[in-house]
């Protein structure tokens, strides 16, 4: 799967889409395949406050967790709840259809320090 | 020594399969410094008509042929003789936890059907594999509430089983989880709602009670719920003696409820093994600690059972899990399945109301401490004498009888907890009530 | 070629709800001797109950095919070996049953008065002797119920004694190699976890220790020999480096049976240890438990200990309650008796030489195994393993298929699969520990099964990969099981049934 250009993402594979001023953010292809078949998603309650780097929630599949660490900090406004029935979507369309959270930014700047799709998928090339 | 299945030669062929001249070599990477200095002093290995000539002698030396009125979270109930056929077996009893799920049906269907069959019991929407026991499952269950709620704070009732009590303050000490107890009414034996009321506040993440609480007694589970949850706090039922099941309304309106299963066929054996329960409602499924079994389907559309949910799991979460706990309480567990099975929905039922007859029975003939409605436990007083002296006179008749209270309740001092099970008899019912009446007083 | 199986023709089964059906009875209560009591008057209405809705009626017939069908199904020692690593598979021996059902034994009760407990006093006082001695400790409490509850008593009892020293620290070492119980009982004992990295040997590394305790490190909780069997050789100078900072050295037992009669680690620097009776004493695992996880402690930590403490006083035991620095209780009454027996049952048998020569045996069955295997599955560390022995898919991936297939393909092959992907520290690990009750053949059977597999992977990858194919059931959807949980039987739900 190739990387959409209008993503930022991190080294710890999240990616994030900025419209105006809201965030929206998922996992990677690349993670979603480490991961297997996902089983699980824990997301936070609409209002919380997210810091870049922290972790705002974690996605299971049967045999492993992993934490998923925010590319942007701000307050949590939407959270994707079709995931919950259907966690097996972050399986098929982890940059689109299966977002998890979305955020209203407080310092959007810092997206400047995020990879291009370029250069995570040099990355990710790089790891494999 | 008989279970080492191996000849010397076949040892020899093995070491020199390794390249090695004797056994001793496999230690020689070890540290002189570390190796053993003398042989274990242990006594040589025994055959196994000794072993059990010392066992028997050690059973001699304990209550045999004892009529007993002791309960309090332990009870003497029958043992289907059906119980110990099924663990008996091989299959059961040495096989591993079932995590290869394809070659553990067996076990993996079994705790599927004791899950069910612990909801079905006590109203809840889902039960675990068991825990240890029912005292340890009171701090599990309390340390769920704590994660469910985001509060630290747990109310327990005085009239929780006091060494359940103790159990959950050890493990409270260094969770930050501060413990308050509230009262019980001082004539009819049941919690103090009016006392709950007053020390719950916006920071208690549990409320815990026992029905039939320590004392036999019966709860009012629904009041207890409604001032729990007002303030956003679970409520937490516990139970110790599960055949109350077979006849009381089922707790429906705790959020969790954690109990002792030890009366479902599991020997008495001097305090363990038994197996605890947690169960719990839909919502809270990801919080509960402990094996969880799934239904799923094979690759061809079989049915089939696997253990599910690990990733609340220690081997896998490992410092954020649920719980530590890696044990469940298999084969007890199954013991419970197998009594569950044979007594089934009428039979538990009967079986209660037998425990009822026999206990209301003894109580008439005795001064009841309290007037809350109880089940197959009571608390007596004794009039005249000391608990501890009618108990002396009781066991001269080899009748143990029951629990004296002063050791937790200072101000039942001239009280003691009786039981009576179905395997009560008349006959020693009226012994406790001879040693009970005064004019026993000069014996 | 698989030469240790047939397929064979097993029963089906319902569930007990599924056969189920009102009137149908397994029981018989004798008549009441006394009279019958109205439940709604003695209990008040609203609290009785109308009936356990769906609870299952079956006769006695039943009951035994039902369990007996399903008992059929699984795996256990008595059919085979399981070369689960740690988890010390070993025979259950049945004399340990007859004891421990001993009417005086079993039927027991705990606040039975002392006069009439002396035996079961003896019991575990015996015990508790016995396992001191083995582990060169000087007390040993019975009460915890299995391994993890062991690691949270002795954690609890470290904290106790660094609470009375002034400070109880804030955190705890743990290697990364150590089982999960680890970190979670750390956890609950109110201390965060530092992750400790394994040298390129698989052991602690002394000088990453040295750099990392302080002031602020509680203990190192350390396995010996470690998770992948192999002894810690510098375990006397770890233990230095902890006491030189009053910190505390915890030993995990779960691989105590490479240890009995050879080492004891009370003498080499460990300060608390828990035991597991279901591993090293032959207790049985029954499906998953009961277990025992006694805690032994060196002289210091004793007055800790969870209480009551047994004494001998004017010549009989007693229960010490006096003990005001106790922990408390860890679970009510005073442990799982049940299994003390067992495990005393299978000490008696033994005695100190038979001990030693258990060991043995069962060091030197894993390193024949290794022998055997060491040409055709990778072992990551090259370090002289004990009791177990670890190997890693690594050439094996390389083909496509990892540790969890090999692992299926040996259930056709008649075993009982080896610990897959544990320890961590090792890619793709298969972790193999036959114990000393396993015999030649049956260890040739098995390292000829692996290497059938090794091969078959070369030539019919595929095989491999969707293996099992001779079971009852296929490999299980655990994904879907996670995914949407079904945990209880629900009346009326159309599920797909066993195969009829």
């Amino acid at each position: 799967m190739s990387y959409p250009g209008d993503l930022r993402y991190t080294k710890e594979h999240e990616w994030v889409r900025v419209e105006g001023g809201v965030g929206t953010i998922g996992i990677t292809d690349h993670a979603q395949k480490e991961l297997g078949d996902i089983v699980y998603v824990d997301l936070p309650k609409v209002g919380a406050h997210i810091e870049q780097g922290k972790s705002l929630g974690s996605v299971e599949s049967v045999k492993a967790v992993s934490d998923i660490y925010s590319p942007v900090s701000g307050e949590v406004t939407e959270v994707n709840e079709n995931l919950a029935q259907a966690p097996e979507k972050l399986n098929q369309d982890p940059h689109g259809a299966a977002w998890l959270v979305k955020l209203r930014m407080s310092a959007p700047d810092e997206v400047k320090g995020l990879l291009s799709a370029a250069d995570y998928q040099a990355y990710v090339g790089a790891e494999s | 020594m008989r279970y080492l299945p191996k000849s010397d030669s076949e040892r020899r062929a093995m070491l020199a399969a390794c390249g090695l001249q004797s056994a001793e070599e496999l230690f020689a990477h070890l540290p002189d410094d570390v190796r053993i200095q003398q042989p274990l002093a242990l006594a040589p290995g025994i055959s196994e008509y000794e072993i059990v000539d010392y066992f028997r002698a050690r059973a001699s030396e304990c209550a045999n042929g004892y009529a007993s009125f002791l309960g309090a979270g332990v009870y003497a109930h029958y043992r289907p003789v059906m119980v110990d056929t099924v663990v008996s077996r091989g299959e059961f009893l040495t096989s591993y936890t079932p995590y290869q799920a394809e070659i553990s049906q067996g076990t993996l269907t079994t705790i599927f059907e004791f899950q069910t069959m612990i909801c079905q019991l006590t109203g809840m929407d889902v039960a675990n594999a068991s825990m240890y026991d029912g005292s340890t499952s009171v701090p599990e269950a309390a340390l769920m509430a704590v994660r469910v709620t985001g509060r630290n704070r747990v109310l327990v009732a005085r009239t929780v089983h006091p060494e359940y009590r103790e159990v959950l303050r050890t493990y409270a000490r260094y969770d930050h989880m501060p413990i308050e107890e509230f009262a019980y009414v001082a004539d009819s034996g049941v919690i103090d709602l009016e006392e709950l009321e007053r020390k719950i506040d916006d920071q208690t993440a549990a409320v815990i009670i026992q029905s039939p609480n320590f004392f036999g007694i019966v709860e009012n589970v629904k009041a207890a719920a409604e001032i729990a949850h007002r303030r956003g706090a679970l409520l937490v039922v516990v139970f110790t003696e599960a055949i109350s099941l077979g006849i009381l309304q089922p707790p429906a309106a705790a959020d969790i409820v954690a109990g002792e299963l030890q009366s479902f066929a599991i020997s008495p054996s001097y305090g363990g093994p038994y197996a605890g329960i947690i169960a719990t409602k839909e919502k809270f499924i990801r919080q509960m600690p402990g094996r969880l079994v799934g239904e799923t389907l094979d690759s061809r559309g079989n049915r089939a059972f696997c253990l599910t949910l690990a990733t609340r799991e220690q081997h896998i979460r490992r410092e954020k899990a649920t719980s530590n706990i890696c044990t469940n309480q298999a084969l007890i567990a199954l013991m419970a399945t197998v009594f569950m099975s044979v007594y089934g929905k009428q039979g538990l039922r009967e079986l209660a109301e037998q425990n009822l007859a026999k206990a209301h029975y003894l109580s008439s003939k005795l001064q009841s401490r309290f007037t809350g409605a109880f089940f197959n436990e009571f608390v007596g007083t004794a009039n005249g004498r000391s608990p501890d002296d009618i108990n002396q006179a009781l066991l001269r008749k080899k009748v143990i009888g029951g629990l004296p209270l002063a050791r937790w309740y200072p101000e039942l001092e001239n009280c003691m907890l009786l039981c009576a099970t179905e395997i009560s008899r008349r006959e020693h019912m009226d012994e406790v009530a001879q040693a009970f009446s005064p004019a026993q007083q000069t014996a | 070629m698989i030469n240790k199986v047939r397929p064979h023709i097993t029963q089906n089964e319902d569930l007990l709800f599924e056969r189920s059906s009102p009137g149908k009875k397994g029981y018989q209560l004798p008549s009441l001797d006394v009279p019958p009591v109205d439940a709604a008057t003695a209990l008040g209405a609203a609290n009785v109950r109308s009936e356990i809705e769906d609870f299952p009626e079956v006769s006695e017939v039943e009951i035994i095919r039902h369990f007996t069908r399903l008992s059929t199904w699984n795996y256990a020692i008595d059919l085979g070996l399981y070369p689960l690593g740690s988890c010390t598979m070993k025979y259950n021996p049945r004399v340990n049953e007859l004891v421990a059902r001993l009417d005086g034994l079993a039927w027991a009760h705990p606040y039975q008065p002392e006069a009439l407990a002396q035996g079961t006093m003896e019991v575990m006082a015996r015990l508790e002797a016995a396992l001191a001695e083995i582990t060169g400790m000087d007390a040993v409490t019975l009460q915890p119920a299995a391994g993890a509850h062991g690691e949270l008593t002795g954690i609890l009892l470290i904290r106790a004694l660094l609470e009375k020293r002034g400070n109880p620290r804030k955190k705890v070492l743990i290697p990364d190699s150590a089982h999960g119980t680890n970190p979670a009982t750390a956890a609950i004992a109110g201390y965060t976890i530092e992750n400790i990295r394994s040298n390129d040997r698989g052991m602690v590394d002394l000088a990453a220790l040295e750099r990392v305790v302080d002031k602020d490190v509680a203990a190192l909780m350390v396995t010996n020999p470690n998770t992948l069997g192999v002894f810690e050789a510098n375990i006397k100078s770890i233990s230095e480096i902890l006491h030189k900072k009053g910190a505390l050295l915890y030993m995990d037992g779960a691989n105590m049976n490479a240890l009995v009669g050879i080492a004891r680690p009370g003498d080499f620097g460990v300060d608390v240890m828990h035991l597991n009776l279901h591993k090293t004493f032959s207790t049985p695992h029954g499906g998953g438990g009961p277990g025992g996880g006694p805690v032994a402690v060196k002289k210091v930590f004793e007055p800790f200990l969870p209480l009551p403490r047994l004494k001998r006083q004017r010549n009989k035991w007693t229960f010490d309650y006096k003990r005001p620095r106790s922990i408390g209780r860890v679970r009510a009454f005073y442990g799982n008796f049940g299994v003390t027996v067992r495990a005393l049952a299978y000490i008696l048998a033994h005695g100190g030489n038979g001990l030693r020569n258990a060991t043995v045996d069962a060091v030197l069955n894993a390193n024949y195994l290794r022998k055997k295997l060491e040409p055709y599955y990778d072992l990551p560390y090259n370090a002289p393993n004990m009791h177990e022995v670890v190997f890693s898919d690594d050439r094996q991936a390389k083909l496509g298929v990892r540790t969890g297939d090999i692992a299926k393909r040996l259930i056709d092959y008649g075993f009982h699969p080896y610990t897959v992907s544990f320890p961590l520290i090792v890619h793709g690990a298969l972790m193999i520990e036959p114990t000393e009750t396993e015999g030649k053949r049956e260890l040739d059977l098995f390292a000829e099964a692996m290497i059938s597999i090794a091969k078959e992977i070369e030539t019919d990858p595929e095989t491999v990969r969707t293996a099992p194919h001779n079971t009852r059931t296929s490999r299980v959807d655990e994904v879907t099981a996670a995914r949407r949980p079904i945990v209880r039987w629900k009346p009326g739900e159309a599920g797909s049934k066993a195969a009829d």
